[in-house]
């Protein structure tokens, strides 16, 4: 019977990912900076995760992202307690639960690091869904702070001209606002060095991502979750370059000496949507049990997957189309397509898709996603619902049915 | 060889045993409030009624929620495998089965060899299951095991749109303030259930024939709502019940 952790302490202690210390330090480094900021003349904007981050760094702004602060509260397991507030507040339960455990965390200074930055302007960018908007004008009026709206049309199959200079006319505009608020002019070259850097750290994290195609995967999917925190946060910064410079070498070495994720990788499977933060651990030993690793997401690859649009000679011009292409952006045949090439690339033989009762944009599409899945792949897709923050809606023995039922048609296929 | 299959449910445990592909016997108790002991129980009185010495017994695998609590058992395997198992040894023709347990419903697409395909569950949500009919059953007074019959008199089915159950057994509760009729609701109740599993089992691609298996199969109203939506025949085993139970030890014996 699988459950067993076969492996003696001194091998798990070389399956650890040695840099993750290094991750852990960089990470309180930068909220240490960012709730600081108001003491050293820095100013601080929220933005979404899908944001265009790049010109606050060029503007010297340090961005904070609610979006990970909603991913630490579920880490955290703070996530019943901070949702219950927000509808106590007067939130929906329906409504996304970052947006309500960041909107109760503020009169509160809540969640696991007493509350985020007081923010000196707000960046919203709706390419990964529409609640932002709504949260962020909640924000906008609570602290009473400057809002700019990056509007992306969705691309259902491509992205038209007229589309490309409307969100140019946009970016324009960001650049105008930023200069108002930063009371300085946009410095381009500075601009340009970080565009570099942005893409150069967009390269590397898919080179990270692609040592998974080896067998054993050095890391798993429940490693990406951790490791992605600096390509949203740190992103244009020579910081995460680094680091993901580091990380990726950690990860050939593993390749070279067989280091794997999982003791005994035989199933290699592929996770769609956000994690379960505050489940991460159960998924990643249940999985392991049964020698399946998690060898890819279709998360994490979020934050490069718009590499083929970047320009590197003018970055700023080729962000209209970088960041309205991202994954939730995009029609479902086209995300149905990214996958069966993620399939493909890393060999997978089942696909796991997470309906989020959170995420409206990621879910809605998942079971035509599934149809086309099997019908162009015969792989088996196992679908499980949940919630990134709110474990009250987490039933852990109907998911762990599923998975062993899952698992047990994996093993028959065979 | 003989081996034996233990499902413990969220309402029911049950028992089988199979001696060289011939089951011998199977048994139903109520699960309670200890699973690990109803499993327990359920299996020894099946082997006191069968006067089978529980030594004799080469293999036992436990399903069902209470699975993990079966502390006897040799394996555990979902009640997805052993439902597609079991209905195929009854009817080796089946090629969906729609289970409808005490805490869940789910549908079950498989092959000529009675080999998963795929699956579905119903979501975190008693709507479409046993308890959901228990539940009915309460509010309208009347025993479930009549509900069938009754249901089957019904002129015109009542419209109960909820899909959760307690704002299900409100609308049950405002259509007896009305005076409708006790069959009509019933009718209603059974077309609301078949409608929620039946929303599943085609997300999934159910194929004909299909088996009804698991407690609520022995509702013929049920049985009939679903038909309606299939358009066409259920086969509904009289060891729909014990299904899951059968698979297990047909699974215990290929060990």
């Amino acid at each position: 019977m699988a459950g067993h952790d076969r492996s003696s302490d001194s091998e798990k202690q070389q399956r650890k990912i040695k840099s993750v210390r290094k991750m852990k330090e960089i990470m309180t480094n930068y909220y240490i900076e960012a709730k600081s900021a108001g003491q050293n003349n820095r100013k601080v904007a929220w933005i979404t995760s899908g944001g265009p981050v790049e010109p606050l760094i060029a503007m010297d702004v340090i961005p904070v992202y609610p979006e990970n602060h909603g991913a630490m509260i579920g880490a955290s397991k703070m996530g019943p307690d901070l949702c219950e507030k927000s509808e106590i507040m007067g939130y929906s339960s329906d409504l996304c639960s970052y947006a309500r455990t960041d909107i109760a965390c503020g009169p509160i200074d809540g969640g696991p690091i007493g509350g985020l930055p007081r923010p000196d302007m707000l960046v919203c960018c709706n390419n990964i869904c529409g609640t932002v908007l709504k949260w962020y004008e909640v924000q906008a009026r609570y602290y009473g702070v400057p809002l700019f709206i990056l509007d992306t049309p969705f691309c259902h199959e491509r992205l038209s001209t007229e589309a490309i200079k409307y969100v140019s006319s946009q970016i324009q505009e960001y650049i105008v606002f930023l200069e108002k608020h930063c009371g300085k002019k946009f410095d381009y070259d500075k601009m340009e060095d970080v565009g570099r850097l942005s893409l150069e750290a967009q390269r590397l994290w898919q080179a990270v991502l692609d040592t998974t195609v080896n067998r054993p995967a050095p890391m798993s999917a429940f490693d990406a979750f951790f490791h992605l925190a600096l390509i949203v946060t740190l992103r244009g910064t020579r910081i995460a370059v680094d680091y993901y410079r580091q990380l990726l070498d950690e990860m050939n070495q593993r390749v070279d000496r067989g280091i794997s994720a999982v003791p005994n990788e035989k199933y290699r499977l592929l996770w769609d949507n956000l994690p379960i933060w505050f489940r991460t651990r159960w998924l990643s030993e249940k999985f392991s049990a049964h020698d399946a690793c998690l060898v890819a997401d279709t998360y994490t690859t979020a934050w490069c997957r718009s590499l083929k649009y970047i320009d590197p000679s003018d970055f700023i011009r080729s962000m209209a189309e970088s960041y309205s292409m991202i994954y939730l952006n995009i029609g479902v045949d086209q995300m149905a397509d990214m996958i069966i090439e993620m399939i493909d690339k890393y060999d997978v033989d089942g696909f796991v898709m997470h309906s989020n009762r959170s995420c409206k944009p990621y879910s809605l599409g998942q079971y035509d996603i599934r149809r086309i899945i099997q019908e162009k792949t015969g792989i088996p897709v196992l679908m499980i619902e949940a919630d990134m923050v709110d474990s009250r809606s987490f039933s852990e023995s109907q998911i762990e049915t599923r998975i062993d039922a899952f698992m047990e048609v994996l093993k028959v296929n065979e | 060889m003989i081996t034996a299959g233990i499902d413990v449910g969220s309402i029911s445990a049950k028992a089988a045993v199979i001696k060289a592909g011939v089951l011998l016997g199977t048994r139903v108790i109520l699960t309670g409030y200890h699973a690990g002991r109803a499993g327990k129980e359920v299996f020894e009185r099946l082997l006191t009624q069968l006067e089978i010495n529980p030594n004799d017994i080469k293999q036992r695998v436990a399903t069902g929620y209470g699975r993990n609590s079966v502390n006897f058992a040799d394996k555990t395997v979902t009640e997805i495998t052993c439902h597609a198992a079991g209905a195929h040894f009854l009817n080796p023709e089946i090629r969906s089965v729609i289970d409808i347990g005490g805490q869940d419903s789910k549908a079950i697409v498989m092959d000529g060899t009675g080999r998963v395909l795929d699956f579905a569950m119903n979501d975190k949500c008693a709507a479409g299951t046993g308890r959901f009919l228990e539940v009915m059953a309460r509010a309208l007074e009347v025993d479930l095991d009549g509900f069938g019959d009754l249901s089957l008199q019904a002129e015109h089915p009542a419209s109960i749109s909820s899909l959760c159950t307690v704002f299900a057994e409100s609308e049950v509760i405002s259509l007896i303030a009305r005076g409708e009729k006790r069959r009509n609701i019933i009718a209603g109740i059974h077309e609301s259930v078949a409608s929620r599993v039946m929303a599943m089992a085609h997300r999934i691609g159910v194929k004909n024939p299909v088996m009804m298996t698991g407690g609520v199969a022995r509702n013929i109203g049920v049985v009939k709502a679903i038909e309606n939506k299939i358009g066409g025949h259920v086969v509904v085993s009289t060891k729909a019940q014990v299904t899951g139970a059968i698979g297990a030890a047909l699974i215990a014996a290929r060990q």
